[in-house]
Parts: structure tokens; C-alpha cells; sequence
């Protein structure tokens, strides 16, 4: 090995050694402030800590785009549901009327709402646009109470993480952090364009998350859970959706 | 036909065997420099990114071959048009009785993934390439050069199927220059922008370029049109390394040499001497004698 080699292995070397201690200093701060995605594992997982932390770092306040009237979509479509479970079609036959959503997990006062107990606080709509991962999407304006007024209604603990929500339906639940949670336009569903949320649409209850694609707006919640951690929850990865393929966070 | 075609092709313009005697002058083999280092790791990080993208963004397109203009659209609103294929999902009205298996899980992870590394790539490859003047000597045209005259002489050229002038492997022609400008400066940055404006939580903080571009359907239907285009440059750009000599392209690319019959003195003066005055290899073959060709 002669002198030129040798001094190029040790700059070479030197800068492998800043370099994965760059990667790993990054990878701290970034575990601190929250900014690495509970499915950030495996092959995929530095293109989505990026896209999260990145979105987490410009876009945390940001509002989803809001339409005038005239561009409520005339055709909405619903996308393709899985048939309904006996829990589902007892409350379709009663008209949704004993329908409860139960909050529980890290707060002062876990709670169950009526449909119409959510009606009875104060009402947030927006018109805005749900847009499905397959590409298509529609505009609709949804009418309901927004996530952080019900979550400070039952004494969020500071210690709180994620807002883990689960479907009626099985095996369909999801979470979000606290950025989406306390979020303005996240929204606990219950109307659509002046009507009541139809079936096919999450009806009677929907959490909407307009700034994530139409996946992460779970259709007919039940039950929100505030959480320190996503480990216990599935498989730990966050979701029902990086279980079946799908990356947690779905802004994009 | 076709196999007649690729042969003259090769007989002309390539280092066959079957080369004609006239110029096979005696050789005196040398390595010139062509691509450097930081051009050669760009170039294979962006091509591995694009074919990584190229084929997830296939597969998300296969779950809804539709596509629109303006903010929205779906199953039930009108199309601007449709791709005769089966979809992977069931309610999209292809009009065939089957549907293909859902691949879009792993085909957003990695479409993603891709985005991140070509974009970082093509930012330091951005960067590097004003720091060293890259852009400024070897992509944007000699004074001379930027006329209709100028380039329509590389175009007749091409037309005539004339073999390339050897200095040609050392640099790039008009002709050249102007697609890879036009792949770096306007249809790279495009893709990306198109792409963003997909993002729901990019529109959020930066609404103005979905709204910009026509809405949502018109920024997914131009995502898509741009990717045609780079895909046409990409099939233009192998089919040239293949016609112009693959393995002495391919080897410039991958090593950063180019093989020349000429010592590495007389390529540099005869390249520079050809940018600077725009001879014809004509010329420049009267003045020099023949000029041996590149040997792979």
C-alpha cells in the first residue's frame, strides 16, 4: 500500500465514520421529536421517516385545501366496502340509535357518546376532498365535531402519543398522531352534503383526516384510544394498513 | 428486416470486425477521459431510481387505468381517457370479467423510497454541477452551436445514418445536449412538481401548485404524460448508446474512459478545434489525415 492509498483509506474512513455517525445523531433527534413513523422498519423504512419527518417539519399547521359549494362533487363515490358484521347490521336495524363511541386509554375521564350526544357540540364542517390511494377522488362537505374538542372534553393526559381508532368492522383500526389529532379539519363525521353520513360513506360515524389519503378516515368508529405507544396495538406497526402493505402514514 | 437493419447499423456505426478497411489505420490506443466520477454515480443511482419508479408507478396506475382533467374524478364521473386494461381493483368499469392482484402496497413504499433517493441525487447532481461548471462546459451549447443551422446538421446527419465522428465519444453534440437539458431542467423538475401535487398533506402547505397545474385529476393525467415522455427519452437514449457503440459507451459511463485510436493530445485538440471552429469531420480528416476510430 503506498502513501496515496493509504491517506485515501484513512479520508475514506473518516468519512464512513462521520457519516454513519451523522446518520445516527439524526436518527436520535428525530426519535426525540417525534418524527419516525411506527412502520418505519424494513426496506422501505428510510423513504417513509423521511416523508413523515419532512411533513412533520413543513406542513405540522397546515389546512387541507377547502372548495367553494359549487365544486361538492355531483357523483361521490363510495368505495367498495367488506359485508357487515352481525355487530353492524344490529345497528343498521335500529337505525344507528344506540350507536356509541367509547374513548378511553391515557385520559382523565374515559367516555361514551351517542350520536347525538356528538351533534350536541359544537358543529365544524369544511368541503373538502377525499382522495383515494388508487388516484380517484371526490369533494364532498362533511359536517361533524372536530377530534381535539371531544378529546379535550375527556381530559387528553400530556403524556398521550397516538389516537388509536378502530371500525366496527373487524380488523380495520388506525391511528394518527398528535399533530392530526388535535388538527382543525380532523373530524368525528357524522353528516354529508346537509344529509345524515350515509352507509356507504362511514355512516353513522366517520373520522375524516383530510390531509392523509381516504385510508386513514376509517369508516363506522366505535372506539378512540389515546396511547403512549403503538406497540401493543396488532402487529406494533401503527395500523391495520402496513399489515396488509400499506404505509402508516398516508399524507404522502 | 429488421435484422438487416441493426446489421448496417452496426457495420457503420459501430467497432465491428466488419469495419470498412479505408480508415482502419493503425491503432494507437489510449484512454481519454469522458464522464466524471460524480456524473457516472449519478447517472446509475438515477437510472436504478427510475426503473424503480417506472415500474411501481405502472402497477398504482393499474389500480385505476382511468384518467381525468380538473379537481376530481372517480368510477362515476366521465373520463378524459382510459387504458385498455384490467384493473386491480374490483369496481373500476374496465369492461373485463377479471381483476388483476392488487400490487400497490409495496409499489407506494417503493414508488416513494425511489422519489426520495432521485430527488437527494439530483440535488447534489444540481449543486455539483454548477459548483464545477459542468452544466456550463458540457451541457449547454458552444456559442457556435446554438443555431437552427447547427442543429439541424446533427439531425441530417442522424437522417443519412452517417457514422460518428470519433471525437463525438468525448463530447456531446447539439442535438444531445439540448435533450439532456431538457430531461434535467424541465422534464425531472416537472415530474417531481406533478408528483407532489399528489400528496394531500403537500397540497395543504403549498396549495398554490395543485392549483397551479388544474387541480388534482389534471396534476396526476400530467404526472403521467411527463413519465411517457421521459420514457420516449429513455428508448431514444439506449437505442443511440447501441447504434453509436454500446460497449464503448456503456464502458464510458461505467469507468470514465473512452478508448481512443488517437492519443489523448490530438482527441483533445481535434475536440476542441471542432467546437471551436464547427468543422466537419471532413475537414478535420484533411487536415489531420484519417482519423482512426474509437476501439472498445
Amino acid at each position: 500500500m503506498n502513501k496515496v492509498s493509504r491517506r485515501k483509506f484513512i479520508t475514506a474512513g473518516l468519512g464512513a465514520a462521520a457519516g454513519v455517525a451523522g446518520v445516527a445523531t439524526a436518527a436520535g433527534i428525530a426519535r426525540r421529536y417525534g418524527l419516525i413513523p411506527p412502520d418505519s422498519g424494513g426496506i422501505f423504512g428510510p423513504g417513509e421517516t423521511l416523508t413523515y419527518a419532512a411533513q412533520r417539519l413543513l406542513t405540522r399547521h397546515s389546512l387541507a385545501r377547502e372548495f367553494p359549494r359549487s365544486m361538492i362533487s355531483k357523483v361521490p363515490f363510495a368505495n367498495e366496502l367488506a359485508p357487515f358484521n352481525d355487530a353492524f347490521k344490529r345497528q343498521q336495524a335500529a337505525g344507528f340509535a344506540d350507536w356509541r363511541l367509547t374513548i378511553d386509554g391515557m385520559v382523565a375521564h374515559p367516555t361514551s357518546f351517542s350520536v347525538s350526544d356528538l351533534k350536541s357540540l359544537p358543529v365544524s364542517s369544511q368541503i373538502t376532498e377525499v382522495v383515494c390511494e388508487e388516484g380517484w377522488s371526490y369533494v364532498a362537505q362533511w359536517i361533524g365535531t372536530s377530534l381535539s374538542e371531544v378529546l379535550n372534553l375527556c381530559g387528553l393526559l400530556p403524556q398521550a402519543r397516538y389516537i388509536v381508532y378502530f371500525s366496527i368492522q373487524p380488523d380495520w383500526w388506525d391511528s394518527i398522531d398528535m399533530a392530526d389529532a388535535f388538527h382543525p379539519q380532523t373530524l368525528l363525521t357524522y353528516a354529508m352534503n346537509d344529509g345524515d353520513l350515509p352507509v356507504g360513506f362511514g355512516g353513522p360515524l366517520r373520522l375524516r383526516v383530510p390531509r392523509q389519503l381516504g385510508y386513514k378516515s376509517v369508516k363506522f368508529i366505535t372506539h378512540l384510544t389515546a396511547t403512549d405507544s403503538l406497540k401493543h396495538f396488532g402487529k406494533g406497526l401503527g395500523s391495520a394498513s402496513p399489515e396488509g402493505g400499506y404505509a402508516w402514514y398516508a399524507g404522502i | 428486416m429488421t435484422v438487416s437493419y441493426i446489421c448496417y447499423a452496426r457495420s457503420v456505426w459501430s467497432s465491428s470486425p466488419c469495419y470498412p478497411s479505408d480508415v482502419s489505420a493503425p491503432l494507437r490506443a489510449s484512454d481519454s477521459p469522458r464522464h466524471a466520477a460524480f456524473v457516472r454515480v449519478t447517472h446509475w443511482i438515477t437510472a436504478l431510481c427510475f426503473f424503480a419508479l417506472l415500474i411501481s408507478g405502472a402497477e398504482i396506475v393499474v389500480s385505476h387505468p382511468r384518467f381525468y382533467w380538473g379537481e376530481t374524478g372517480n368510477d362515476l364521473t366521465s373520463t378524459l381517457f382510459k387504458i385498455p386494461i384490467p384493473a386491480s381493483r374490483n369496481l373500476v368499469p374496465t369492461g373485463y370479467g377479471y381483476v388483476l392482484p392488487d400490487q400497490n402496497g409495496w409499489s407506494r413504499y417503493l414508488h416513494f423510497q425511489a422519489a426520495w433517493a432521485v430527488v437527494l441525487t439530483g440535488l447534489l447532481y444540481a449543486v455539483w454541477g454548477l459548483w464545477t461548471g459542468h452544466f456550463r462546459s458540457n451541457l449547454f451549447p458552444a456559442p457556435a452551436d446554438r443555431t437552427w443551422r447547427a442543429i439541424w446538421g446533427v439531425i441530417a446527419k442522424h437522417i443519412r445514418f452517417s457514422r460518428p465522428h470519433p471525437s463525438e465519444a468525448l463530447s456531446y453534440n447539439v442535438v444531445q445536449r439540448a435533450s439532456y437539458l431538457i430531461v434535467i431542467f424541465v422534464l425531472f423538475p416537472l415530474v417531481i412538481l406533478t408528483g407532489l401535487a399528489l400528496s394531500p398533506a403537500f397540497n395543504s402547505a403549498f396549495p398554490f401548485v395543485v392549483n397551479s397545474l388544474g387541480g388534482r385529476q389534471s396534476a396526476r393525467t400530467l404526472h403521467f404524460f411527463i413519465t411517457i415522455f421521459l420514457v420516449l427519452f429513455l428508448i431514444v437514449h439506449v437505442a443511440m448508446i447501441i447504434l453509436a457503440g454500446f460497449v464503448s459507451r456503456m464502458r464510458a459511463m461505467i469507468t470514465g474512459t473512452v478508448v481512443t485510436g488517437i492519443a489523448v493530445t490530438e482527441s483533445a485538440v481535434i475536440a476542441s478545434a471542432m467546437t471551436a471552429s464547427q468543422s466537419s469531420p471532413e475537414a478535420l480528416r484533411q487536415l489531420h489525415g484519417p482519423i482512426t476510430e474509437e476501439r472498445t
